[in-house]
């Protein structure tokens, strides 16, 4: 405990000595407010229950020090490649750093009423400043909070009314940072009534140094919106990467994530899902593949504050050679939140003895009218099928493969963009095969 | 094709002897069929045969085609040409039946020198092996096993078995769970894989079946021996008779 405020007292400071600069008003007051909220949450520490199978402070105090928002980013000779998702065609934003890279990307095309920032070029944009932090404080933890303090760097993604975006919104985040340092993407999403968007992200590390990656993403989704969002992330061993995702809806529409962690270091994405009026459907999934030491932590919240909603929850994964996943799901049906259907499943498989798996599905309903199930399995892969399989001439490698693929398929099933699934197939194909 | 000289067997980490030496010879194009009382051994060597772990050889091995069977690992048996019948197939959900069969069928091929089949003439073969057993066209698109009712499972078995083309198949009670139309049309299917070269070993507890398939042999295992041998009449006299004559049989001699 002799340095608890070592990480703590240097954002503190830096946040001081950058408090005043190139901000207006409005955000200066809401990030002042945010580092007030950090302060008094602090970094959590060893004995909190939500962190309880990610020590992040120990983590944290293990890393280097870390440069806090690295200056001077240089993108002559990066290698986009690995994050690029061959056949889709998309509009495409680069972040490096965290940083939009405006020469990189390409939105052109967009059709009118939608538009893609940059959102340090529009810290004074009207709905951007309207909606940032707009899905609330609930729930949230020191790591947004810390993201909204010092939100700078990041994108914001605007679509009106009615306007349907036509071809997918590939974001890539690539972490370059040769020193160890922390970088902070904000990620903003409005979308206005019965409008309609697909967002694809693919998170990878090019350096080697120890990088934190503080991520928060916020969806505002309005009546009648249909939103589809995958997240990729594939990060190299040294890289600890915390995802925030709060998506706040409004009634009557349709929001879909699908995250998939493939990294070789440490991954907590957490994610709170208010459906905010009735008829919302809320479909939220995952895949986690931890290999050779990878700690891959999934914490869901889905708060169902409102009647007649519907929510679907499958997250699976595979863990081998000393790899640790965590899976924390919660459905909370509040009382009043009467006729709702929330579905949620838990199921990995743990390939050999060094791996460890800790999950806890958790519903917590005070409404009766729902019907509501949750379940969780972990077990190693199916020897009997394995043999089966075998019986039939596939070798054993071959065979599996086939099991361990067949396993991924429903929640990958749950990609609709083609390419996309055919890349994460690919990826995690390549993975499991490498021995 | 198969010699099975003294064979015993155990399961693994526990004292109990399943098999108490078994003696069998199947020659290339014979029929034998295995019957016996429940928990005799009968699905434990067939298991045995197609390479399950979990069991311990204590004595005796088990030739195959001139190759010791227990030194090969159960995907090489099985594109050596050992095919087995499940008694109770397993389901693999999220497995497709078509790309399953593929991939079985190509390594069964590979292993014989020959080309891999392409989409289009596995198709026909998957068209032409499931008519053998009437097996519902359906069913090829769906995850193996997967929902299949009882009887689909074993039509399913018969038509794996016409389209990997093994050398020897051991049906383990591929009959039962069968409807009377079901196990003429999959006794068909079987008898029309019947070659000179080809071999079978039928586990069942009914002489029904081998009024459809008839047995070169029947061969009686009791308590992990085969303890009575004969031919085909050898399966009327212990469906009138019951184990009983030759258990008493056994022990006086
Ligand atoms: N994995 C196992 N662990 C413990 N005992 C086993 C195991 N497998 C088989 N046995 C035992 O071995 C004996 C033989 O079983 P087996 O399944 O071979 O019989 P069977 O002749 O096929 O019977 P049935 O006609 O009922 O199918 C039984 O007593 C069974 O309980
Ligand atoms: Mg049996």
């Amino acid at each position: 405990m002799s340095d608890r405020n070592s990480i703590e007292s240097r954002l503190l400071q830096e946040w001081e000595s950058r408090a005043g600069s190139a901000m207006n008003g409005r955000l200066h007051d809401s990030r002042a407010e945010a580092i007030k909220r950090f302060r008094d949450a602090g970094i959590p520490a060893l004995r909190s229950e939500a962190w309880k199978y990610t020590p992040i402070r120990r983590i944290l105090d293990r890393m280097p020090t870390l440069d806090i928002d690295p200056e001077g980013i240089n993108t002559d000779g990066l290698d986009l490649g690995a994050s690029t998702i061959e056949g889709l065609d998309a509009y495409r934003v680069v972040l490096v750093d965290g940083r939009f890279q405006a020469d990189l990307s390409d939105v052109t095309g967009l059709p009118k009423g939608a538009r893609i920032l940059d959102l340090r070029e529009s810290s004074s944009d009207e709905d951007v400043v309207r909606h940032l932090d707009g899905t609330g404080t609930e729930a949230r933890d020191a790591f947004a909070e810390l993201n909204s303090a010092f939100v700078q760097d990041g994108v914001a993604i605007l679509v009106d009314a009615g306007v349907i975006v036509p071809r997918p919104i590939l974001i890539q985040q690539i972490v370059t940072a040769q020193k160890p340092s922390l970088v902070q993407p904000r990620l903003l999403g409005v979308f206005g009534r019965n409008s309609q968007a697909r967002l694809v992200e693919v998170c990878s590390t090019a350096g080697q140094a120890e990088v934190l990656t503080n991520a928060f993403s916020e969806f505002h989704t309005a009546t009648g919106a249909v939103i589809d969002h995958v997240r990729l992330i594939d990060e190299h061993a040294g890289a600890v990467h915390i995802n925030n995702l709060r998506s706040y809806q409004e009634g009557g529409s349709n929001f879909s994530t699908n995250v998939i962690t493939v990294s070789a270091g440490t991954v907590r994405n957490q994610s709170y899902f208010l459906p905010d009026g009735e008829h919302c459907e809320t479909h939220l999934s995952g895949f986690y593949l931890a290999q050779d030491g990878a700690h891959i932590d999934n914490h869901t919240l889905v708060d169902h504050a409102k009647p007649e909603c519907y929510s679907n929850e499958l997250f699976k994964g595979i863990l081998e050679n000393k790899s640790v996943g965590v899976f924390n799901g919660k459905v909370l049906v509040r009382q009043d939140a009467q006729k709702i259907n929330a579905y949620q499943s838990n199921k990995s498989v743990v390939l050999d003895d060094t791996s460890r798996m800790y999950s806890k599905p958790e519903l917590e309903i005070y409404a009766d009218d729902v019907r509501c199930s949750h379940g969780a399995t972990t077990g190693e892969l199916d020897k009997d099928a394995l043999f089966y399989l075998q019986a039939r001439g596939i070798r054993q490698d071959a065979a599996r493969l086939m099991l361990l693929e067949a396993f991924a398929s429903d929640v990958l099933d749950r990609i609709k963009e083609e390419p996309v699934r055919a890349h994460v197939d690919q990826l995690i194909r390549s993975r499991l095969s490498r021995n | 094709m198969l010699e099975i000289t003294n064979l015993h067997a155990s399961i693994e980490d526990e004292e109990k002897e399943i098999l108490k030496g078994i003696n069998l010879r199947v020659g290339a194009g014979e029929v034998h069929a295995i019957m016996g009382p429940n928990g005799s051994g009968k699905s434990t060597l067939a298991s045995i045969l197609a390479g399950r772990d979990g069991y311990e050889i204590t004595q005796g091995s088990i030739n195959f085609e001139g190759d010791d069977l227990l030194e090969m690992d159960p995907d090489e048996r099985a594109r050596e040409g050992l095919f087995l019948a499940f008694q109770y197939p397993v389901e693999l959900p999220g497995v497709n039946m078509s790309t399953f069969l593929r991939h079985a069928v190509n390594s069964v091929r590979e292993h014989r020198g020959q080309d891999e089949l392409s989409a289009v003439d596995f198709l026909k073969l998957m068209k032409e092996k499931a008519g053998l057993v009437h097996l519902d066209p359906s069913l090829k698109s769906r995850a193996v096993n997967e929902g299949f009712s009882g009887g689909e499972k074993k039509r399913s078995e018969i038509f794996q078995l016409a389209m990997l083309e093994p050398k020897l198949a051991v049906l383990d009670e591929t009959d039962s769970g069968l409807d009377i139309d079901a196990l003429r049309i999959v006794s068909d299917g079987v008898n029309q894989l019947r070659s000179p070269e080809r071999s079978f070993v039928v586990i069942t507890h009914y002489q029904r079946l081998l009024d459809y398939i008839t047995p070169d042999f029947v061969h009686v295992l009791v308590d992990g021996r085969i303890v009575k041998s004969g031919g085909k009449d050898l399966a009327l006299k212990l469906e009138e008779l019951g184990y009983d004559w030759i258990k008493e049989d056994a022990v006086v001699a």
